[in-house]
Parts: structure tokens; C-alpha cells; sequence
């Protein structure tokens, strides 16, 4: 409304030869101002690459590859490897991807298909409110009240049901990979579920109504047209959790217990690459120990890469190319309302994405 | 919705009712309230946690809490002024750098660049957002760090860099809805590029570009581990010069939780009280303005 205005009523105040001028130079000034800052944007990552390589040089000249490989991490003896945080790393995100997946699909089911309109938004704000937690709090959290919980109830609970599996023998302890993995489900279903959402959203309607007019059951529906038609999105965000799991070092390395060792019970402590970075915050002392926490640095940078430019391509060729924000917002730890800024855009330059339309409608 | 009436009309096998039904139907139900309760308890955590943290930190929040820096360990009456400040000052700084930065990206991105090259800074700025945080206070630690001292203007660098992908992402978004016939029709008018653009785009854009800021904003104030390396060891008392190491309350109660002494504990719920309240009005904020811009993109559309 007031943009129709703007030309009328801007355009005579300004003089005719002062308005040339900045006619002529106001194009080439904001397209100049904007790539500057496009190629600050691009500079910054390319920086961070390069110096945290630059740090675990040291390392890598006196470690090599075998630096991933070995797992003695001595500070006094200047021996160091990172095979013990590397298997922490592995168990706790896969550990919680396995919760977080499943829970994530189904929250994402819930809100596409079964929540009335009405309970939808609400529900799918709390979910990603639940992202905005943050991690130093959630930690915390885990230490007074989930540690507690864990080695007096959960642990022993499982140990006397499943402790024959050596996944969950030995001692409750209350610090340690589990509960690291407890914390890192909490963080990462925010993400998996509000992409899986996205995807369910892109399922075009003709198809989920043909199942119904075969008879379907919804189930019958949901596993036999959205399953299928969003599985690879779905991997898609799985990985993304993947990376998000993968870097969190101050909430895990509040529960996880920091004895880098590898054991085959969750009921174990131990530590990853993220985590024992984050412990040794003040106590790095010789060049040679920045060094090699620069080179743990390193190889989780290159895995969050990995796991990131995955995810990114994968959803974007799932058909979500119209609404490709929505692959993006998520990262930026579902703090961003996904579903609103998303829904809206997929519904206006994607017409073939037809079952957003009402479904961003309602949010 | 209710799928699979019972009609007897054998047309396909999925209509077959031979018993089959009845089992198919429990399936149905169980898998229908299996996704209920996944979101249940999902819900159901985000209120555990801050209801534990409502119950704890309440009792331990008075006055000195708020005016008074940290005390010796064992002497009462400490507080957390030094890190509301010090966070304060480290927003503001990171926010002073990032936002205008990122709007300007996303201006580019949406507005100037081909479809190709928007979707390649787009991939980048992904990326950026992916790069662990820890890692990214490593690298301002090798960057400003080494061979200097802790400072608040590393630790902001470091926050500015967190902020700057979700800032530019959120730009992009909410510039790229802007509709093109509203562009279109100041171009119509006579009216150069830059000036539709900072004079129509941008307007019609505020609110939703105001949300992706806040939004930053509230994870940043969040943020410890960039801290950690770049702006953790304080001196005493308030601090507001960010050549200085600053205090911040993520990192205070990082620190606090693994002291053994209970006053501590109860001083580190207080922290995350205030923390996490902060976080969560910026957010619903945040969330409030999103609906209403769209609202009016919706009007003008």
C-alpha cells in the first residue's frame, strides 16, 4: 500500500541533477555493497578452513594419519590420537539418530497427517522451541536431573531386562555415553522432525487420495505413498541431525564423562572429538596439545562438511527446490520457524507442490 | 478420512474384508497413536526442562543475583552482573557486525545474483551454519587468540560468524517472497533499481528480516563453546571494554555446573532461568512479527 505511493512522492523531492547523479551511481553502489559482503560471507569459511588446518599442522607433521588411529591421548607424555573420540563421536550420534529418527518421522506424521489444523502450529512450535534450548542448559539439566534419573531408574531398568546384551551390562554409572546420547536425541529431533515435515508436505495430495480410494487404512497410506515418495528427504535430514550431533561439545561434554576409552557399554563414559576439545579449554598448555585439539577440531570440521553439503543435496533434489529455504532454515537449529517462513514460499513459485498450499494456509 | 469404508465391493484386495480388515484397522490405530505419542513427548521434554529449571532457579533469584558480581567460592551472596552485562555487550557487538552484513547478503543473493550463483551462496551459507561451533572458536582462537589474549571483540567475532548464516539465510527467504509485481511496478514507475529496492523490497520485507535478526540473536545469547576459547578467563567485577575478556552467562554456567558446592548449583539454575527466559521471549517475539509481516505480504500480494 505505501509502496505505491513511494515513486509519487520520493521522485520531486529530490533535485533533478542530484537525483541523476544518484541514479547513476546507486546501482553499481548496492550491487558493489552487497557482493562485498557476499564475498566476506565466503571469505569467512574459507578462513576457518584454512586456519584450523593451519593450527593442527604441528600435530599432523608429528602424528600423520595415525593420529586417527591412535587412541592415547597424553598430554604429559605429548602422545596423542583421537581413535577414542572418534568411537565416542560414532556411538553417540548414531546412538541418537537410531531415537531421534524414528520419534522425528512420527512427529512429522503427526503433524501432516493426523494433528487437527487447529493443534498443528502450536505443536510444531513447541517441537522447535525445544531447539532454542541452550545446550549449556540442557547439559546442566543433564547433570542434576537426568544423571540422577539415569543411574537409579533408566540403567538399571534396562541392565536387569537387557543386560545380557553387552550394550547395557556393567554398572549404572549416570555420566556417560547414554545419557550423552539422551541429550543429543533431545537436540537433534527438532531438526529431523521439522525437515521430515517439509518433505511429508511436498507429497502431492492426487497420490496419498488414490491410496484412500483403494481402500487404504491410513497407515496402509502413509507406508505405501509418503513413506516411499519422501525416503530420500527423509535421509536427507537424518543426516543433517547427523551433523548437528556430530559438533555439540558443551552439553555433552557435561554428561558424558570424559574417560576416553572404547567400550562395547553404553553405561560407559566416554568422550568425543567435540567434547574433549570443550574440557580442555583452559588446560592446554604446550603448542603442541593446541595443536593436536586443532587437528580433533579439524577432522570434525571435514565430518560436519561432509555430513552438511550431504543433507543440503539430497533434499534439494527431493523436489523441495521450491522451497529449498526450508532445507536451509533448519540448520540454523530450527530456532528459525521453518514452517512459516517455508510453507508460504513453497506454496507461491512451486505450483507443484500442491499439498503445502493448505497446510501453510492453516499455519 | 476415515479410510477404508465397509463396503463388500471386492474392487481391489486392499477392500477385502476377510479378517483381514479388522487387523488392519488395529494396526492403523496403533501406528495413529504411536505418532501421538512421539509428539507428546516431545512436547512433554521441552516442559520437563523448563519446568526444572522454573522450580530451581526461582528460589535462588533475588536482588544480589542481578547487582552483584561472583563472590569467592563458599561466600554468599555472589551474582551474575559481570556475564549479564559482558553477554550484553558481546550481542550487541556480534549483532552490530553480522546483521548488516547478512542483509546484505541476502539482498544479493535474492535480489542481484543469477539463480545459479544465489543457489551456490546459498550452499555456502549452509555450509557455514554447519561448521560446529566449537570449531568455529577454534578458529578464532588460532585467528586473534594466539599470541595475544582473551578479548570481547574475539569472542563477538567469533558470535558474529555464527550469526551471520542464519541472518543472510532468513534474508534471503523473506526477500525472495517479496511479489515480483510489486518490483515490477516501481521499475514501471520510472524508479531505478536500487531505489525499489531499498524503498519497496525492503519495507515490504522488514518484518520477516526482523525476525531472522532476532532469531540469530537468541542463539547467539545462548552460544558457550565459541566463548570458551576466545573470551572465557575473566578478571573480577564488571567488565564492559571488549578489549578485555568478558564475562557472559553461558560460560558462568558452564563453570558453575561443575563446581561440587550447592550454592553454586542453585546460582547456575538462576543463570539458566534468566537465560533461557531470554531465549524463549526473543523467540516467541521473533515468531509474533513473522506472522504479522507475512500477514501484510499477504495484503499487498
Amino acid at each position: 500500500m505505501s509502496s505505491a505511493s513511494i515513486p509519487a512522492s520520493g521522485a520531486p523531492r529530490l533535485a533533478g541533477a542530484q537525483r541523476k547523479l544518484a541514479d547513476r551511481l546507486g546501482d553499481p553502489l548496492l550491487r558493489g555493497l552487497t557482493t562485498l559482503a557476499t564475498l566476506i560471507g565466503v571469505l569467512a569459511l574459507g578462513a576457518l578452513v584454512y586456519k584450523v588446518f593451519e593450527l593442527a599442522g604441528e600435530s599432523f607433521s608429528k602424528f600423520g594419519l595415525g593420529f586417527v588411529t591412535s587412541s592415547e591421548w597424553n598430554p604429559v607424555h605429548n602422545q596423542f590420537g583421537a581413535a577414542d573420540f572418534l568411537f565416542g563421536t560414532a556411538v553417540t550420534s548414531f546412538g541418537a539418530l537410531l531415537i531421534a529418527g524414528p520419534v522425528s518421522v512420527a512427529i512429522a506424521l503427526f503433524l501432516t497427517e493426523l494433528a487437527p489444523r487447529r493443534v498443528r502450529r502450536p505443536v510444531a512450535t513447541l517441537v522447535e522451541l525445544l531447539a532454542a534450548i541452550p545446550s549449556v542448559v540442557l547439559g546442566f539439566w543433564g547433570i542434576i536431573v537426568l544423571a540422577p534419573a539415569m543411574s537409579e531408574t533408566i540403567e538399571p531398568a534396562l541392565n536387569s531386562v537387557l543386560g545380557w546384551i553387552p550394550l547395557f551390562s556393567g554398572t549404572p554409572a549416570g555420566f556417560g555415553l547414554l545419557p550423552a546420547i539422551v541429550i543429543l536425541t533431545i537436540m537433534t529431533v527438532p531438526i529431523v522432525s521439522s525437515v521430515t515435515r517439509d518433505v511429508f508436505a511436498t507429497v502431492p495430495t492426487e497420490l496419498k487420495e488414490g491410496a484412500f480410494a483403494l481402500g487404504a487404512t491410513r497407515w496402509e497410506m502413509v507406508r505405501m505413498v509418503i513413506l516411499p515418495y519422501a525416503r530420500s528427504g527423509m535421509v536427507g535430514a537424518l543426516i543433517l541431525g547427523l551433523g548437528r550431533a556430530l559438533g555439540e561439545a558443551i552439553a555433552v561434554t557435561m554428561v558424558i564423562g570424559h574417560t576416553p576409552q572404547i567400550t562395547a557399554s553404553l553405561f560407559g563414559t566416554g568422550d568425543t572429538l567435540a567434547s574433549r576439545i570443550a574440557s580442555e579449554y583452559q588446560g592446554a598448555t604446550t603448542t603442541l596439545q593446541i595443536s593436536s585439539l586443532a587437528y580433533l577440531a579439524a577432522i570434525l570440521l571435514v565430518l560436519a562438511l561432509i555430513a552438511n553439503a550431504l543433507a543440503r543435496l539430497i533434499v534439494r533434489r527431493t523436489g523441495l527446490r521450491g522451497q529449498a529455504p526450508s532445507s536451509g532454515a533448519p540448520t540454523a537449529p530450527a530456532t528459525t520457524p521453518t514452517a512459516p517462513v517455508t510453507s508460504p514460499s513453497g506454496a507461491l513459485p512451486h505450483p507443484g507442490a500442491v499439498a503445502p498450499a493448505p497446510g501453510g494456509g492453516a499455519s | 478420512m476415515n479410510a477404508p469404508a465397509a463396503t463388500p465391493a471386492p474392487v481391489s484386495p486392499l477392500l477385502r474384508s476377510d479378517g483381514r480388515l479388522r487387523r488392519r484397522r488395529i494396526v492403523n490405530r496403533a501406528m495413529e497413536a504411536l505418532a501421538t505419542l512421539a509428539a507428546l513427548l516431545a512436547v512433554a521434554v521441552l516442559a520437563v526442562v523448563i519446568v526444572s529449571v522454573l522450580i530451581k532457579g526461582i528460589s535462588a533469584i533475588d536482588l544480589d543475583f542481578f547487582l552483584h558480581s561472583e563472590v569467592p567460592f563458599g561466600e554468599k551472596g555472589g551474582g551474575i552482573a559481570n556475564a549479564i552485562v559482558g553477554t550484553l555487550v558481546l550481542v550487541a557487538l556480534a549483532s552490530a557486525m553480522a546483521i548488516p552484513v547478512g542483509v546484505l547478503i541476502g539482498i544479493h543473493s535474492s535480489q542481484f545474483a543469477r539463480s545459479r550463483t544465489a543457489a551456490a551462496i546459498r550452499f555456502v551459507l549452509d555450509i557455514l551454519n554447519g561448521v560446529p561451533t566449537i570449531v568455529t572458536g577454534i578458529f578464532i582462537f588460532g585467528l586473534l587468540v594466539i599470541g595475544h589474549q582473551q578479548s570481547g571483540w574475539a569472542g563477538a567475532i567469533a558470535l558474529a560468524i555464527i550469526m551471520l548464516p542464519i541472518v543472510a539465510r532468513a534474508c534471503h527467504e523473506v526477500l525472495a517472497l517479496v511479489p515480483d509485481t510489486l518490483k515490477e511496478g516501481g521499475l514501471a514507475l520510472g524508479a531505478t533499481r536500487w531505489r525499489t529496492v531499498l524503498r519497496i523490497v525492503l519495507p515490504t520485507a522488514a518484518g520477516g528480516m526482523i525476525t531472522g535478526s532476532l532469531l540469530a540473536i537468541a542463539r547467539v545469547a545462548g552460544e558457550t563453546a565459541p566463548l570458551l576459547f576466545t573470551c572465557a578467563i575473566v578478571g573480577p567485577g564488571v567488565q564492559t571494554n571488549p578489549a578485555q575478556a568478558l564475562a557472559s552467562i553461558p560460560v558462568r554456567i558452564f563453570e558453575l555446573a561443575e563446581s561440587p558446592s550447592k550454592e553454586q548449583h542453585a546460582e547456575a539454575w538462576a543463570a539458566a532461568l534468566l537465560l533461557i527466559a531470554a531465549v524463549l521471549v526473543l523467540n516467541v517475539i521473533a515468531r509474533t512479527l513473522f506472522g504479522r509481516s507475512q500477514a501484510r505480504i499477504g495484503r499487498t500480494r
